[in-house]
């Protein structure tokens, strides 16, 4: 792990070694700048949103070594060494959605598409966490995150297809293992 | 940006992080998840000159057994409380009470030190070390102390901590065999913070209860341990208890806060509701526990 100095004064910029979408990066900050903004900004990654700023919407989730987080609540000095992953490294060549991606698209499970990110990073590490999801799971694990469109039937829905997708590629490629 | 300008430490070890906050006591602010902090850094509630990232200290994570208690590391997440099957095991109202806390994505980052220092009075962590009588570990210039979970918690937000002082770990009781444990709230949304809740630990014997313990969060400044409650059920039967009579007993010194979403009256109601439940899902899991061993 890249080491940071122990002390940043404040105002003063300091160098983050992290690595964002597989790729390793380099950001220049200073200490009360959020990762939210320095994806944004530094790395001009604005799939990220920004909504509440203070932790509430969830739109501005990413994942933090493989961990769903509100990377409004995380200053950039802190992910040093870290291995982020944003919605843009979801699908990484822009063309082919991934599961998840594809489930909100087909299910209408995004209207103006703020918040849509921070549901569709939430809803992968959700299914990753729990592949065989209840519908109240799934309510549950949807509910850190506010839409203001959909009333969020579309979005249950999309996990839900997501979850069976996922499922249904997990026992084909199950069954081509051993035999 | 939102914050405003803060000097960044990066502590490595427990000595260093007392030896920055020595230096600058009041004009610092430790990090631990900034589940709350962060946010009260953005709306500038809070303009720490200096913040002491306690993250990377890695002998504040984690728990371990030791001679008969479990012992909690501050930086321990939420999702640890959750997940960790040695920490649930030793003390099962860890693991109940921490899915009730925030959402998934709060668990992964919050911590159970975080949340004792913060001392929101609505918070889970805080009402379960009290029930279970646990001892916080605190380390400042002058050496550590201990302070016992009931002299802690002064009133919201404010606790029994120095400026200068670092909490470090957690230690808490464990309860031997035929015990069981609840902690139930409502809250007006999955994943807010509860209106009113109630934690329950208790231990039967021979179709008696041999040993209780309750406590409530939102039903004060600070959580409240029922003792007289307590008092009054140790050696009582658990069939034919009276639910409504026990929960109205326990509520009946409290003096709740009143806010938008709740009158005092509306929270000592969901209040006495809640202990009765929380008792009696504590004594079914007692039986279920029993059962296994059977």
């Amino acid at each position: 792990m890249p080491e940071l100095p122990a002390v940043a004064d404040a105002g003063t910029e300091v160098d983050v070694a992290l690595t964002v979408n597989g790729q390793p990066r380099r950001v220049r900050v200073e200490p009360r700048k959020t990762l939210a903004d320095s994806l944004r900004e530094d790395l001009r990654l604005t799939g990220t949103h920004v909504g509440c700023e203070h932790g509430v919407c969830g739109a501005c989730t990413v994942l933090m070594d493989g961990e769903a987080v509100r990377s409004c609540l995380l200053f950039a000095v802190q992910v040093r060494g870290a291995d982020i992953t944003t919605v843009e490294g979801l699908a990484p060549d822009g063309a082919a959605l991934s599961p998840v991606q594809r489930a909100f698209r087909e299910h209408h499970g995004l209207q103006c598409g703020f918040c849509t990110p921070g549901f569709v990073i939430s809803a992968t590490a959700f299914l990753a966490a729990h592949p065989q999801p209840t519908d109240t799971e799934i309510r549950e694990g949807l509910s850190g995150n506010l839409c203001r469109c959909t009333g969020y039937q579309g979005i249950v829905r999309a996990v839900r297809a997501a979850a069976a997708e996922l499922a249904a590629t997990e026992d084909a490629s199950g069954r081509k293992g051993p035999a | 940006m939102k914050p405003a300008p803060f000097a960044y430490h990066a502590p490595r070890t427990v000595a260093e992080a007392v030896s920055v906050l020595a230096d600058h006591g009041d004009e610092a602010k430790v990090l631990a998840g900034g589940q709350s902090l962060v946010p009260m850094l953005a709306l500038r509630l809070a303009r720490p000159a200096h913040l002491v990232d306690i993250n990377g200290v890695a002998e504040l994570a984690g728990g371990r057994l030791a001679n008969g208690h479990l012992v909690v590391g501050a930086t321990t997440r939420h999702a640890a409380l959750e997940r960790d099957a040695e920490i649930g095991t030793a003390v099962p109202l860890l693991r109940l009470a921490a899915p009730q806390i925030g959402h998934f994505q709060i668990r992964n980052r919050g911590t159970l030190g975080g949340s004792l220092a913060h001392a929101d009075a609505a918070a889970e962590l805080p009402a379960v070390t009290r029930a279970l009588d646990a001892e916080i570990s605190v380390r400042g210039p002058s050496g550590e102390r201990t302070i016992q979970a009931a002299e802690f918690f002064k009133m919201v937000f404010t606790t029994a901590l120095e400026p200068d002082e670092l909490l470090t770990a957690v230690r808490f009781p464990v309860w031997g065999a035929g015990c069981g444990f609840a902690v139930e709230e409502i809250a007006r949304r999955h994943g807010d913070f509860a209106l009113a809740g109630a934690v329950c630990g208790v231990q039967v014997a021979a179709g008696r209860i041999e040993r209780v313990a309750l406590s409530m969060f939102g039903m004060g400044s600070v959580p409240e341990r029922l003792d007289a409650l307590e008092k009054s059920l140790t050696g009582a039967p658990v069939d034919g208890l009276d639910l409504a009579d026990i929960g109205a007993q326990g509520v009946a010194a409290l003096d709740p806060p009143a806010d938008v979403h709740a009158s005092s009256r509306y929270r000592k109601q969901v209040g006495a509701a809640l202990i009765g439940r929380a008792l009696s899902a504590a004594i079914e899991s007692a039986a279920a526990e029993e059962a296994s061993r059977a």
